[in-house]
């Protein structure tokens, strides 16, 4: 689908530059196409299309796609007006979004234009000569990638050994050698591996590396092979994001106040917490009990506050819309519980983090779909 | 001696300063008192509303119970008559509204035009139980009570409509009228002997109430007959004015009106034929009218606005402009407009003990200090939110 997307992008933009006449050719190659296009396929002639696998493009065609790429590149700087040298991926995932706008909830889903080496799946060239001669020594083996890398890394090992005994020798042998920082890194994993090697390996042979690898890390001089370990690592992703904690502000009478937002289902809800002393609470300027006359809706305003036991110390002014009653009571009480994270001790924030005041509900309306009578209940089931 | 004072010690430790105050009243009260009452600090040993003052602000005091048969057959909230059954007991609390109305009724001076009081607040803050608090300073007093327990009742859901015997252009409501004239008759049963008759009333061809007769044979009349009911409660209206007007009466009116903006508001009675009825065309409203009207002396005007009983208002409407409209608001001025609140903190606290007292709140959560936060956030200290919360607790 992707790959087809890509061909489409590339080859309109090609043909930019020279419209009709291609143009023309096209569609007289396409009517050809129509005429002496078969109606039927017997079904003893049809081919099994599945059981050949993955589709198998040639290392021509590859080579193509990305002369294409380049000159799709290219048009669309100039059609965007930018600078057809200097334009970078992040240039072409922005204009494509802006040329073709969609609306697609799935990310997968939308207009792409990426190298070909990242959209077409690595595939192997043909590993044997014309005389049917494997150019690899390992090839006999089946995972002759796999093996190759094995031997590399013991001959790095080795390596290290005698460069441990050359410095023992020169009576320079140290201990305390620069040690490679793993700490925000962590190993390939076996599918990660499986996809550089361009061939499959079992656990075994996979747990089999990393024991070598570690072997490797535990002789000292290991910083000598940085660079290769390095690249079978790949980075720890990103600490989860920490809660942003509201700055406490002090207005003109001293009182210090904090704000912030809460979102649930389609409500949005904005409070000023201040700390003033009474408990007075106002929603949209009217009293909270006229504009939540159910208990329901109070008690989650309240939870918050009640939680840590600070009742009647603030004093709050809301604003909320959107939504219905109680998701309108939810989003208060999110929004709530934020602003009274910048009064809170660390402890105190950790404490409401996993009571699970400061999660946002994920929760909203499911889609209807067709043929369905709502999200989920199906039309009745009518046994004739 | 001794051992009250630890008990009460014991009491007041739980519970902050608020009511230092009155606190040393009640150890007198106390120690004069020679069986040993319960002591709190909630309640207070005052019955007579006349004798009420600002020292008993937020206390409950206990109606006796001689008083709370004849008084409020009818005009107290439903769930304030289903809590008086449970607890056996009827309790006021003081407050400062119905305070206020009481000094007002106290130092008014009576030669002069009627004054008319009208209490005002949200939904559930009090406003009939202030009235009801007033209406049992003037029983106390000896007045003659006219307490009309809702005004929205004459003007909804009647089943039977007669058009009038006195004004064929009006319609009678004979069922209201009846059940009115029965508590009428509960509630000043020892004053109606004594009050007679200025005019005659001919009610048919052969009954007709004389010149000088008690009004309770008046009364007795409406309740037997029943077609002329409403005409009797129209004619009762009148006489009770007119009588206390002279300056040689010596009973004082006073009339109790709760949901006064029924009175120009819409009513939903329909004629056969469909149509609205008007509110002027009402035998009931129209007489009531005329007596809102401060033109007689000798007396006092007690009203409350409502909007749960009301007919299209919107549901956030109370304050007095809003609810009675404009030929409202113009036939009421002047009047004295007082304003209802929610509980204070000192009330909330109060009512929160007596409810302890009462062993009503069995939940152990809700006898601790933060459950007593609890109930004052969610109820938001409105009194009759308060109710329904510790209903369930």
């Amino acid at each position: 689908m992707a790959a087809s997307c890509v061909r489409t992008v590339g080859s309109f933009l090609g043909k930019c530059g020279n419209c009709s006449s291609s143009l023309n050719t096209v569609t007289s190659q396409l009517s050809r196409q129509v005429l002496s296009r078969q109606i039927c396929v017997s079904t003893a002639l049809k081919k099994n299309l599945a059981a050949g696998g993955p589709e198998k493009f040639t290392v021509e065609f590859i080579q193509k796609q990305v002369e294409e790429f380049d000159i799709g590149k290219r048009h669309l700087a100039n059609m965007m007006g930018e600078d057809p040298e200097n334009f970078t991926q992040e240039d072409i995932d922005r204009s494509i979004a802006y040329l073709f706008p969609s609306g697609l909830f799935e990310k997968k889903a939308r207009p792409l234009m990426k190298h070909p080496e990242e959209i077409f799946p690595k595939q192997r060239a043909v590993q044997w000569g014309a005389d049917g001669r494997p150019f690899h020594f390992l090839f006999y083996t089946g995972k002759q990638s796999y093996y190759s890398l094995m031997h590399k890394l013991y001959s790095k090992i080795l390596n290290i050994e005698k460069h441990q005994d050359r410095m023992r020798a020169k009576g320079l042998f140290s201990q305390d050698t620069k040690e490679i920082s793993l700490d925000t890194s962590r190993w390939l994993t076996k599918e990660e591996l499986e996809v550089l090697l361009v061939e499959t390996i079992s656990s075994n042979n996979y747990d089999r590396f990393i024991q070598l690898m570690e072997r490797l890390l535990s002789m000292p001089y290991c910083n000598m092979e940085e660079e290769f370990v390095l690249h079978y690592r790949r980075p720890l992703e990103a600490r989860s994001k920490k809660q942003m904690v509201p700055v406490p502000e002090r207005d003109d009478k001293g009182v210090a106040f904090s704000t912030s937002d809460g979102r649930r289902k389609t409500s949005n809800s904005s409070v000023v917490l201040r700390d003033c002393g009474s408990g007075r609470i106002t929603v949209n300027g009217q009293e909270y009990l006229h504009y939540f006359p159910v208990l329901q809706d109070r008690e989650q305003l309240m939870f918050p506050l009640q939680f840590m036991g600070l009742l009647g110390r603030f004093d709050l002014q809301c604003t909320v819309s959107g939504g219905g009653r109680s998701s309108q009571a939810g989003a208060l009480r999110l929004a709530i519980s934020r602003a009274l994270l910048s009064f809170l001790s660390e402890g105190e924030q950790e404490t409401m983090r996993q009571a699970g005041l400061l999660t946002p509900d994920p929760r909203v309306r499911e889609r209807k779909k067709p043929g369905q009578e709502g999200a989920r209940r199906k039309f009745t089931w009518k046994k004739r | 001696m001794k051992y009250l004072f630890t008990i009460n010690l014991n009491l007041v430790c739980h519970v902050r300063t608020l009511h230092t105050s009155g606190w040393g009243q009640q150890q007198e009260a106390v120690a004069v008192e020679s069986e040993p009452e319960p002591f709190s600090v909630f309640r207070t040993q005052e019955t007579d509303p006349a004798c009420q003052s600002e020292k008993h602000l937020g206390q409950f005091y206990t109606l006796p119970s001689a008083h709370f048969r004849p008084l409020f057959p009818h005009g107290l909230p439903y769930r304030y008559q289903q809590q008086v059954k449970t607890f056996n007991e009827a309790c006021f609390m003081v407050r400062p509204p119905a305070l206020e109305v009481i000094s007002y009724l106290k130092k008014a001076d009576y030669s002069k035009p009627a004054l008319r009081y009208l209490f005002y607040g949200v939904k559930g803050s009090g406003k009939t139980m202030s009235l009801c608090h007033a209406v049992h300073f003037c029983y106390t007093q000896g007045w003659v009570v006219l307490h009309i327990p809702d005004a929205h009742l004459w003007v909804k859901n009647c089943k039977e409509l007669l058009p009038s015997s006195y004004n064929s252009a009006r319609f009678d409501q004979p069922l209201q009228a009846t059940t009115w004239l029965r508590n009428f008759r509960t509630t000043n049963e020892h004053l109606l002997s004594q009050i007679k008759t200025k005019r005659r009333y001919v009610w048919t061809k052969r009954e007709s109430t004389d010149e000088g007769r008690p009004l309770g044979e008046l009364v007795n009349q409406g309740i037997s007959r029943v077609k002329s009911s409403s005409d009797v409660v129209g004619a009762l209206m009148k006489d009770l004015r007119l009588q206390s007007s002279q300056p040689g009466a010596d009973f004082r009116l006073v009339v109790a009106v709760d949901g006064v903006n029924a009175l120009w508001g819409r009513s939903t009675i329909k004629k056969e034929n469909k149509s609205a009825v008007d509110l002027e065309e009402l035998t009931l409203i129209h007489n009531l009218k005329k007596l809102m009207k401060n033109d007689w002396t000798g007396g006092a005007i007690i009203t409350t606005l409502s909007q749960t009983g009301s007919l299209y208002t919107p549901k956030s409407a109370y304050l007095p402009q809003e609810l009675l409209g404009e030929t409202g608001f113009d036939s009421m001025d002047p009047f004295i407009p007082v304003s209802v609140p929610n509980y204070s903190e000192k009330e909330f606290e109060s009512a929160y003990l007596y409810y302890l007292d009462r062993k009503w709140l069995q939940h152990p959560q809700s006898r601790t200090e933060d459950g007593k936060k609890e109930l004052s956030f969610l109820s938001s200290k409105n009194p009759s939110m308060l109710d329904r919360i510790c209903g369930f607790l």
